[in-house]
């Protein structure tokens, strides 16, 4: 049985899903929140990168590398949050954001 | 044929594995372990797919990068994890649900678009004379050349917005001024005094 398009994009489906699900189960801890959006964005990279492949157009590719570099400012700046929360409240429990006025 | 597959189902699986593995781990030090862990599968995909310059670039700035700065941080955070974990049986089943529903939906629509839909009949790209890399480094430096500068901008963004989140000045710590120390004159550095003779000087 040959490899094929489909068989890419059911990895990304599953990926993202699982990223999705990280989001779900673990609503209190902001490091893996952050990690499974790192997920989702790698599922997207993976559709990105087997569509650019299959369809002959390296478009794609470029795309997904703009995809990463959002991906790492994003993770960057958001560790840098979580750093600063940590250090006004002393713990990363993310259902208390809301007690922040302003 | 039957080589890439071989290599195709070993390295999905260690990336749906590890994916699975990341947001289930009870120690957020392994979940980054097997974060990194993800992305390295996911390189090998790439590479099975023939974007060998996006594999490199995955490993280099996940691995090598991002990875590295999420493990910095889950150390340096003393946080009780066990307690973060308290709503993971409850959120399970929900989770669980809305998981499979959207698993169902989007594989059906891959494997749709892939057999039927845009893409169908599709064969991936032949090796040609022209690399991958090389590929990529015709259009990006020359269609999307504004939007490669504008991605390196919002890297520059992104660094100067983390050190002036992360900054901090400590009040009792005292730094050295350089304005002050060089706006510093004789008249207000000295100051003579007539004392007279017998008499100590008292301040």
């Amino acid at each position: 049985m040959t490899i094929g398009l489909a068989h890419y994009l059911s990895v990304a489906a599953i990926l993202f899903t699982i990223g999705v699900l990280g989001i779900f189960i673990n609503r209190k801890n902001v490091i893996i929140i952050l990690m499974s959006i790192e997920l989702i964005l790698l599922a997207v990279n993976i559709n990105l990168v087997s569509f650019s492949v299959y369809l002959h157009q390296v478009t794609g590719q470029v795309y997904a590398m703009f995809v990463l570099t959002v991906a790492a400012a994003e993770s960057a700046v958001g560790l840098a949050i979580l750093v600063t929360y940590f250090r006004n409240r002393g713990d990363i429990a993310v259902d208390g954001v809301n007690v922040m006025k302003g | 044929m039957a080589l890439q597959a071989i290599a195709f189902y070993i390295l999905a699986a260690a990336t749906l594995g590890a994916g699975l593995l990341v947001i289930t781990a009870r120690n957020p030090v392994h979940s980054v372990l097997f974060l990194i862990a993800a992305f390295f599968a996911a390189a090998g995909l790439f590479v099975l797919l023939g974007a060998e310059f996006l594999a490199m670039i995955l490993v280099v700035v996940y691995v090598g990068a991002v990875a590295v700065l999420f493990l910095f941080v889950v150390m340096m955070l003393d946080v009780d994890f066990s307690a973060l974990r308290a709503g993971f049986s409850r959120y399970l089943p929900v989770g669980a649900v809305v998981a499979t529903i959207l698993v169902v939906e989007m594989v059906a629509v891959s494997v749709g678009v892939a057999q039927r839909g845009a893409a169908a009949g599709a064969t991936p790209l032949a090796p040609t004379s022209v690399t991958n890399a090389e590929a990529i480094g015709r259009v990006l430096y020359t269609d999307y050349v504004y939007f490669f500068q504008a991605a390196g901008m919002i890297l520059l963004v992104a660094m100067i917005g983390a050190i002036v989140l992360t900054l901090r000045h400590r009040a009792g710590v005292r730094r050295q001024s350089i304005v002050d120390q060089t706006a510093r004159t004789p008249a207000a550095g000295m100051r003579l005094v007539q004392i007279k003779s017998g008499e100590g000087l008292r301040e």
